[in-house]
């Protein structure tokens, strides 16, 4: 069998933001501001940075500031490590801002991609195991 | 796809089944006699548990003379491992929290 097969995927969410591009941009890039909607971190406007954003559940992203045009444009890496293939993720986040007539269309892309194969066949000897043994329990109370 | 997951979660609920697709997994094809011989089942058990896994697409078959192999269809999983669906929820939610924090920040 294949052991590997790499697949890039990516997610888009947009939004129509009533506010103007400049201050959707503070709330984008200022670290106070940064943590209150999404994690905690120590981002810096200044491609190259590398920064962590450290989640609620204890994970930590490792992250590198890729480009930034003010107000417009800011992307960054969005990689999670992991031993288990099945968790980690390496991955970049894009968000682009275009002004409207009533404030700011935000877009936001994160591609990135996975070991499949790998990943589905680490699953299926660790993770998988314990996961379809509690599941099984569930199933068998709907039976 | 609800009906995916379901078909996927109940074929891979089964001790059995869940053993047998991953040899598949571990070790690449094999036969149904290959597959009884460490399964302590018997071999029309064991056929009937690959059956249910090809129903839900975790295994194709190969014949071969009066030989039938079977293989792991690992892209069958994609459904429950779909990082994509997990992310958009995610940022659906930030972005929720964004727009109360934008709120906040104008008074």
């Amino acid at each position: 069998m294949n052991d590997t097969s790499t697949e890039t995927l990516s997610v888009v969410v947009e939004r129509e933001i009533p506010f103007p591009p400049e201050k959707l941009w503070r709330a984008l890039t200022q670290p106070h501001l940064i943590e209150e909607w999404l994690m905690k971190n120590d981002f810096k406007s200044v491609v190259g940075h590398r920064f962590n954003l450290r989640g609620e559940w204890g994970g930590v992203l490792d992250c590198e500031v890729l480009a930034i045009e003010p107000h417009r444009m800011l992307s960054y890496t969005w990689d999670f490590a992991h031993d288990d293939a099945a968790y980690a993720l390496k991955s970049v986040v894009t968000f682009t801002l275009t002004p409207t007539s009533s404030g700011t269309h935000l877009r936001m892309e994160q591609s990135g991609f996975r070991k499949t194969q790998k990943q589905a066949c680490g699953g299926a000897r660790a993770g998988w195991q314990k996961f379809f043994a509690n599941l099984e329990q569930v199933v068998a109370r709907i039976d | 796809m609800p009906n995916t997951h379901d078909v996927l979660f109940r074929t891979l609920s089964d001790p059995t089944r869940r053993a047998l697709f991953e040899r598949l997994c571990r070790e690449g094809e094999q036969t149904v006699g290959a597959l009884t011989a460490e399964a302590g089942i018997s071999q029309p058990a064991v056929s009937k548990h690959l059956g249910l896994l090809k129903r839900a697409g975790l295994v194709r078959e190969r014949r071969e003379g009066r030989q039938t192999h079977y293989n792991a269809q690992l892209s069958a999983l994609a459904p429950l491992i779909d990082w994509t669906s997990q992310m958009t929820g995610f940022w659906q939610s930030r972005f929720n929290a964004l727009e109360d924090l934008l709120k906040r920040m104008d008074q």
